[in-house]
């Protein structure tokens, strides 16, 4: 149980609240926003930062929160901590006039986030739904062992005893399957005995989920040495997941554990009542809360320093992937060792001397807190973004699929289809809407290269709104959602989500540059009509809050837009900073092959947007 | 006033510094707090548990675990000697015998009925820890470690390679826009720790590393060359644990960097004198960047505070600042206004900014996140 509760304070009542903190406590800064109750609605009113203060020689995570909160305070003019207590944090309550708040929530992800080890008997199976169990509660997975992994024993334990995961999840085998693979993991996990990253004399936790007829086995083994602990099986059945209860163990042990070792998280629980949420895990309540009132399928993505998360609700089904090396500064290394100088010089509108971009690329990775001041360096800084988040898509497709290994009963129209088991969940033709975040695409000074870059990486097909998380907001949202979701949900509309606009991206078979593939009628918002021709982005201007209609005529049988192939199809779009853009460029996007004709199809591409091009 | 966002990077030619020295796991304290240690002193040692030698007994046996109920002669927790009889499975009529020997010395950890397994914990492993640098004991850390406290000249670089190691300062280069090329390298560098100036290439660190050289400190090195180098790419910023044969520590950047004239006069003034390197670094919130410590010899202790580690400094007019991002990159110069209200930069964001006048007079706009307080 949470330490606030066993101080013995109330759960708050939704409806006598008017001002609420919120804190993300992340890698690198505490975020701090405040949420008001006003004659309008809920709104997002005032926020501050202030660096993190989870490592040395602060070690104490309140601090960095009392910089945020005070900045906050300076800000908005009301009074929030209570300043007769210097050490943790203390606060004015409850809300009244100016001064005070009535709940305080937060999330973290300081201190390299929640770290876990996964393991299953066979990798595509039992392994992939403990590693989709532990994204999906917020977790880096650090390393995914199964019988099958290709290594041998003594290089898997070589391997463990250099990690220091926070938890274990151990799985595999299916309820009253064989119990000898998942026996084996666990001697090798005892033999490989890994420590846990924070408290020395903790017992690291090992949350069992796997074949419920060999628990006791493993129980007998790991016992004494591991704080063991166990869930129903996450793969009862080879044709059904199970996650939820393993999720929560998760979430609990994350509280009772890691975070209670973090240094300084103890303060910061027992200044709320409600539960400390991971960042991804927050940020994925609020994608679910989305998803579900619109009724649409939904990806979001947070690029940030160290990590790129992306989350997706496709088909009902929530998945979270990390990766955990593709960032924009600790990180932005690795995103150059994994896609190649080539790959993030091919987005660039000029010819640039690739060991120039590399040079600065690594200064940018040891000052990384520094920002592009000049046109070039910010480009060079989106080329990045644009492969990471690449990467990052194509990380979660591998990850967000079907069960594997099932035997499915086939109808005649199945037979038609042929789909494979295990395949991905991720249809951009069905994806309505995108969600970026993180500085690059949050912050960036024009929000057109914020939309370009979700289509040059993203590639959405047929309709979706693109949109950026104002200010990062996501994560403060989906800890409050968990008191009042209502109130999160009024939020997240009007202050949390920035629209950039509607992207219309007909799909075709290969068709000749220059041909006509779509032919377009707006009305309302807008007023516009024309045709629109393979290789083209086209852009045309509607605002922020404005709606028009669209009228869409594929140009070719082949030629999809939403509807199916060769139909017609009629839109409701919203406007955003980008307006409605139609991207005909094809999928998967080519780029030219000669440099000079890459470059000046980059900039042709940003000029039709409206971006500069350095 | 207002925050810079990157702390600057301590150069200074008297602190006191404390290094703690830790176990990966308890162990035993090998020193008393007052003790004077040296690099090489051994203040704590411990015993790492002995890797686990599975024996799969069923396998080995050809039997079905089950089978082995009865016939394995060790128990959990025995210590068993290599040739030891472990199981033992008679076959049809008794005539045929199967026996399983145990392959190597250690204690029964384990035994699991399901699989038939044994794992064999072998004999624990030795490990130290060395003091690192020459100093006092200060702190002792019950079963894990010491706290050394140390007077003298403390460099921190921005990036490196390579361990900790120990060996005199040496200078290779007359200024700090020299490049360290090849030419330069003596051919004797036992023990050095070469200082250059601008830069270094992939010939002239295997031609140091061949004299001799314990490590070699420049302002920059180009991300080719260090790739060349390293014979990789490095992915996140994580380092130290590279296997190369001498420390590298770069002081301002990946480039060609002139080397900061008071980093590279702080080095001159030391050259001779003995010194403990280190290129680890780490580039996450509390970096750890790598360090060149130059204990004052005869000056090991004081009663000075403890240092305060790198936290933000405080902007001021008349800060001494430097430019860390294009297009100013390695610009110095001082802080002459810190508007208050965010200005727009070329790239359109709106940031706070300062503005510092540099060593040519011109006056310049900077985001104060693109700047690091040139610490005194």
């Amino acid at each position: 149980m949470h330490q606030g509760r066993e101080r013995g304070e109330p759960p708050p009542d939704p409806e006598k609240l008017k001002v609420v903190l919120a804190t993300d406590c992340g890698s690198t800064t505490t975020k701090a926003v405040l949420f008001e109750l006003r004659p309008e609605g809920w709104r997002q009113t005032f926020r501050g930062e202030a660096p993190t203060t989870v490592e040395k020689p602060f070690e104490d995570v309140t601090i960095g929160a009392r910089n945020a909160i005070s900045e906050v305070e300076e800000l908005s003019g009301r009074r929030i901590l209570d300043q007769s207590v210097s050490d943790g944090l203390a606060f004015v309550r409850p809300a009244g006039g100016k001064d005070g708040i009535d709940l305080y929530v937060s999330t973290s992800s300081a201190g390299g986030g929640l770290q876990m080890m996964v393991t299953g008997v066979v990798r595509t199976m039992t392994a992939e739904s403990a590693e989709r169990a532990a994204l999906g509660a917020g977790a880096i997975v650090m390393d995914v062992l199964s019988v099958d992994d290709g290594r041998r024993p003594h290089e898997r334990i070589r391997k463990i005893r250099h990690l220091r995961p926070d938890i274990v999840l151990l799985s595999g085998g299916v309820d009253g399957g064989t119990r000898q693979h998942i026996v084996e993991l666990a001697e090798t996990l005892l033999a490989a005995d890994p420590k846990p990253r924070f408290g020395r004399t903790l017992k690291l936790p090992i949350i069992y989920a796997g074949n419920r007829d060999a628990a006791e086995d493993v129980r007998k083994l790991l016992e004494g040495r591991f704080g063991f602990q166990q869930v129903p099986n996450i793969r009862p059945v080879l044709e059904r997941e199970n996650l939820g209860p393993a999720r929560a163990a998760i979430h609990e042990v994350f509280l009772s554990h890691v975070m209670s070792h973090a240094p300084g998280y103890d303060k910061v629980m027992a200044a709320s009542p409600v539960d400390i949420m991971s960042t991804p895990h927050a940020v994925g309540v609020m994608a679910e809360l989305a998803a579900k009132r619109r009724g649409i399928d939904l990806m979001a993505v947070d690029i940030g320093g160290a990590t790129t998360d992306v989350f997706s609700v496709c088909k009902g089904i929530f998945n979270r992937t990390v990766s955990a090396n593709l960032g924009m500064s600790y990180s932005v290394s690795n995103v150059l060792a994994e896609a190649g100088i080539e790959n993030i010089c091919r987005w660039l509108p000029f010819r640039a001397d690739p060991d120039a971009i590399r040079g600065s690329l690594r200064n940018k990775m040891i000052r990384p807190t520094t920002i592009p001041q000049d046109m070039r360096d910010l480009i060079v800084e989106q080329a990045v973004a644009r492969e990471a988040l690449r990467l990052a898509l194509s990380h979660h497709k591998s990850l967000a699929v079907g069960l594997k290994g099932v035997q499915q009963e086939r109808t005649i129209a199945d037979a038609f289809e042929q789909n494979a088991t295990g395949a991905s969940l991720i249809d951009m033709m069905a994806v309505g809407m995108i969600i970026g975040s993180g500085g690059v695409l949050s912050h960036a000074p024009d929000r057109k290269s914020a939309a370009l870059m979700l289509l040059d990486s993203f590639e959405p097909q047929g309709v979706t709104e693109l949109c950026v998380d104002s200010i990062f907001m996501m994560p403060h949202l989906g800890v409050f959602g968990s008191v009042h979701p209502g109130a999160a949900q009024e939020i997240f509309e009007r202050d949390c989500l920035v629209c950039l606009g509607t992207s219309i991206c007909p799909v075709s078979g290969r068709i000749r540059p220059g041909t006509p593939v779509l032919k377009y009628e707006i009305s309302g918002g807008a007023k516009a009509a024309g045709t629109v021709a393979a290789g083209e982005l086209v852009r045309i201007e509607l605002p922020v809050g404005e709606r028009a209609r669209v009228v869409l005529e594929p140009l070719g049988r082949s030629v999809d837009v939403g509807a199916g192939r060769g139909r017609r199809l009629e839109i409701e779009a919203k406007g955003g900073h980008a307006g409605i853009v139609f991207d005909a460029r094809g999928r998967p996007l080519a780029l030219p092959d000669d440099p000079d004709e890459r470059a000046a199809a980059n900039a042709r591409w940003m000029e039709a947007l409206g971006i500069a091009t350095g | 006033m207002g925050t810079a966002y990157t702390p600057g990077l301590k150069v200074s030619a008297d602190a006191t510094i404390e290094k703690i020295r830790r176990l990966p796991v308890k162990g035993e304290v090998l020193v008393d707090v007052g003790a004077t240690v040296s690099p090489d002193t051994v203040v704590a040692r411990a015993l790492l548990p002995g890797d686990i030698e599975i024996v799969r007994l069923a396998d080995r046996m050809g039997v079905d675990p089950d089978e082995l109920t009865g016939n394995v002669r060790v128990r959990v927790g025995d210590e068993v000697r290599k040739g030891d009889l472990l199981a033992e499975v008679r076959g049809f009529f008794g005539l045929f015998k199967s026996q399983v020997a145990s392959p190597c010395d250690g204690r029964v950890e384990y035994y699991t009925e399901v699989t038939g397994h044994l794992g064999i914990r072998k004999p624990p492993v030795p490990i130290e820890i060395n003091a690192y640098v020459a100093g006092v004991v200060r702190e002792v850390i019950a079963g894990e470690g010491v706290v050394v406290r140390t007077r003298g000249a403390f460099i921190q670089g921005i990036f490196g390679v390579g361990g900790e190691r120990q060996g005199r300062i040496r200078m290779s280069c007359g200024s700090p826009g020299e490049e360290l090329s090849p030419d330069r390298v003596p051919a004797d560098a036992r023990g050095a720790i070469l200082v250059g100036g601008s830069s270094v290439g992939p010939e002239a660190l295997k031609r140091a590393a061949a004299a001799g050289a314990r490590a070699v400190v420049v302002g920059g090195i180009t991300d080719r060359d260090l790739r060349e180098y390293l014979g990789y790419d490095i992915g996140i910023a994580i380092t130290g644990d590279e296997n190369i044969p001498l420390t590298l520590i770069l002081t301002e950047g990946f480039g060609r960097m002139p080397m900061a004239r008071r980093t590279f006069e702080l080095l001159r003034s030391q050259e001779g004198k003995a010194a403990s390197v280190n290129g680890a670094t780490q580039i996450r919130a509390g970096a750890m960047r790598p360090e060149i410590i130059v204990p004052a010899e005869g000056a090991r202790d004081d009663d000075r505070a403890a240092p305060e580690g790198a936290g933000a400094g405080t902007l001021g007019i008349g800060t001494p600042v430097r430019a860390i991002r294009e297009p100013y990159f390695g610009q110095i110069g001082e802080v002459v206004e810190l508007p208050p209200q965010p200005v727009r930069i070329p790239t359109g964001a709106v940031v706070r900014v300062l503005r510092m006048r540099i060593g040519d007079g011109r006056v310049i706009e900077v985001p104060r996140a693109n700047v690091e307080i040139v610490e005194l």
